[in-house]
């Protein structure tokens, strides 16, 4: 009798799929050992700029971060101008929600020097550093961006990662400092109270972002965040340590405190002024506090990464929005700090209670305690990181 | 397995003779069948995780401006555990004090369901899943407005001196927990609904006719019928709890962080690839032994022992 042919088991098929996949991961792991480094050179990665054919520019941006018509949100007063004006075509894209997100989603393009299809992103100044750093940007031309020279509040002028003002360009600033929600609790002048005043004992929160969170601390110790030392970096975490074993800080949070500043959940934090500058206009009594101490300064820089093919047109749409009348439309929606000096006076023109607004137009006084967090290395970097995220708790 | 008696085949001609080439595309039929579900595993499962298996073992020292050289660094492992073995361990407790929640408050709702609505049945199903045609972070953030320090919830528990006048229930682990009770509460019910649907109920009537008792039938009857549901159940709902990391950070605070959270921090915060490779190995397999241990005491048959 002839012998049947064996069916096949579920075991079989199962053992069989599983080897099958072992020898194809064996042959992974030969093939790809490592990774390159990631850091480009301007010699190693040219880009090529094709703005005098191509009436183009892909344009990738915050949401909320340009104005809008009130009748029509799909209408953008500022940038329609300039596509009237240029005849240049602008995809504005809202696809930068998070510094560090959008960091991963176009980190393994631009290390192999190829385009992300977008011309000009605008990230957080500390993503600049370490994307300049990486060699990931592409120099402007002072000449096609007058100004820019011209207009630049000079508290950022010259910051560590960019000192020749041509490779990263403020499109709007801020301020980190403190907030508090006068409903729930008494006025709060400084970071010590914040950090242990008893009656707002597990009612505070600080900011996940380390540069923030532990400038405010250094500049509460006396200390400058433009130009510190490790020391002194340690006793400012030793600080926040204390406040979190404590109970005090209640958690550490991005954007996302602002509900809950609003709800009263918590009393006081860490904030940043351009969203408590919207909390105030719907309850007066949620406050934006500059500490004595100082406070910080930071920036969303535009920038033209590598490959983008529309430099000139990028140039083009940002020597534009250093036109202080754009920049005043701009900043009259928008609340954030204005980077362009002679705003001012145009607001004036628009709506002159923001013209007043120290929040958008900060004086002279303010200006001179806000600081610009220094420009890290990537040893730094990751070691003053991962001691942050130690105490924090992640 | 069903034993079954050797048959004498009715018509021996019929089943001697299969034509040969036939049966050469009968044996090659199932691999073509999986080949297009093997493909997609491959390429979006097997080749990523081999990614991350080679990324947990390059050489810590390396940067991402720099490159890194893999060096076989298994001493990446112990240093994670080392490092955040706390997160682990919340990891696991969290997700185990939740799925004995969810089991308490699942199982009875799935068997009221199943066995009681009666025409109310559909519409309680849908009860069930509704929720989750909303996003799961609108749903968690919906979370943080109920157990608000103001809320209505944590005023009634004050005013009953279950809270303290200054307690709180948002940023503690009871938010977490109860965060990821709710969350995948539906991954249990619904498995195990199924299985309690198809419960016979002329063996509850036997059971009685035996003088069982009600809970001698529970648990002579019902529970051993809806085991499968119950073990598929408590798998769907364990696995992605322990690995959440959503729960953790919108309800909870720094001290309630679990292990997805530190994960998360590597990857994108940090950028120290070795380490968050290395946890999410750890975490996997970690959660595969409790998976097969479970399985192999659940005694289903799809495990090869």
């Amino acid at each position: 009798m002839r012998i049947p042919p064996k069916p096949l088991s579920r075991r079989g098929l199962f053992t069989g799929t599983l080897s099958s996949a072992a020898l194809l991961a064996a042959g992974g792991v030969l093939a790809g050992c490592g990774t390159r480094a990631a850091t480009q050179t301007e010699e190693g990665c040219t880009s090529e700029d094709r703005s005098a054919t191509e009436k183009k520019l892909a344009f990738a941006n915050w949401p909320q971060y340009m104005d809008v018509e009130e009748s029509d949100p799909s209408k953008r007063p500022t940038l329609d101008a300039f596509v009237a004006r240029t005849g240049i075509q602008v995809t504005y894209t809202e696809d930068i929600n998070d510094n560090n997100e959008f960091f991963g989603k176009v980190q393994n393009q631009l290390a192999s020097c190829q385009s992300i299809d977008r011309d000009i992103i605008v990230l957080s100044d500390w993503m600049s550093a370490r994307m300049i750093r990486l060699g990931w940007i592409q120099k402007l031309d002072p000449a096609k961006v007058p100004n820019v020279t011209a207009n630049l509040l000079p508290s950022l002028l010259n910051r560590s990662f960019d000192p020749e003002n041509r490779i990263a360009v403020p499109w709007q600033a801020g301020l980190a400092g403190l907030a508090y929600n006068g409903t729930v609790t008494r006025e709060i002048r400084t970071v010590d109270e914040l950090l242990t005043r008893p009656d707002l004992k597990g009612r505070v929160t600080a900011l996940s972002e380390m540069r923030d969170t532990i400038g405010l601390l250094l500049q509460s110790n006396g200390h400058d965040p433009a130009n510190f030392t490790t020391a002194q970096f340690d006793d400012a975490l030793a600080k926040l340590k204390r406040a979190v074993d404590s109970g005090q800080i209640r958690r550490f949070t991005g954007n996302d405190y602002a509900p809950e500043l609003a709800r009263g959940d918590i009393a006081a934090c860490v904030a940043w002024s351009g969203d408590v500058i919207q909390l105030s206009g719907e309850d007066e009594k949620i406050r934006f506090v500059s500490p004595e101490s100082g406070v910080l300064l930071y920036s969303d820089n535009m920038m033209v990464p590598n490959k983008a093919t529309h430099r000139g047109n990028a140039e083009a749409l940002i020597n534009y929005y250093y036109e202080p009348a754009v920049a005043a439309r701009l900043a009259a929606y928008v609340n954030y700090i204005c980077p362009v000096k002679g705003a001012q006076a145009e607001m004036e023109k628009i709506d002159p209670a923001l013209a007043a607004n120290p929040l958008i137009f900060p004086g002279e006084d303010l200006l001179r305690r806000a600081t610009v967090f220094m420009a890290l290395d990537e040893k730094q970097e990751r070691e003053y990181e991962s001691r942050f995220q130690q105490v924090i708790g992640a | 397995m069903t034993a079954l008696a050797p048959v004498p085949a009715p018509s021996g001609q019929a089943a001697e003779a299969p034509p040969p080439p036939r049966r050469g595309r009968h044996r090659l039929l199932p691999y073509l069948l999986l080949l297009p579900g093997a493909a997609w595993l491959g390429v979006f499962f097997a080749a990523p995780m081999l990614q991350l298996g080679a990324a947990s073992l390059y050489d810590p020292g390396g940067s991402l401006s720099t490159g890194y050289v893999l060096t076989w660094a298994f001493g990446n492992y112990p240093a994670a555990v080392q490092a955040y073995w706390p997160q682990f361990a919340r990891a696991f407790g969290y997700a185990g004090i939740a799925l004995v929640l969810a089991l308490l408050t699942g199982y009875p709702l799935a068997y009221a369901i199943a066995q009681k609505a009666g025409r109310w049945k559909n519409l309680l199903l849908v009860c069930v899943v509704a929720p989750m045609f909303t996003s799961f972070l609108v749903r968690t953030l919906a979370w943080k407005t109920i157990l608000s320090d103001n809320g209505a919830l944590v005023g009634l528990l004050r005013d009953v001196h279950l809270l303290g006048p200054d307690g709180r229930l948002l940023a503690t682990p009871v938010a977490v927990v109860l965060g990821l009770t709710y969350n995948f509460l539906p991954f249990l019910v619904l498995p195990l609904y199924a299985s309690l649907e198809r419960l016979d109920r002329r063996l509850l009537e036997a059971a009685g006719d035996l003088y069982a008792s009600g809970v001698q039938t529970f648990r002579r009857v019902t529970l051993p019928l809806s085991m499968p549901g119950l073990t598929a159940g408590t798998l769907l709902f364990f696995i992605p709890a322990t690995g959440d990391y959503i729960n953790a950070e919108l309800l909870g605070t720094p001290n309630e962080y679990m292990i997805g959270n530190v994960i998360d921090s590597a990857f994108l915060v940090r950028l120290d690839y070795p380490q968050g490779a290395a946890l999410s190995f750890l975490l996997m397999a970690a959660i595969l032994a409790l998976v097969f241990g479970y399985l192999r005491r659940a005694g289903t048959e799809e495990v090869p022992r």
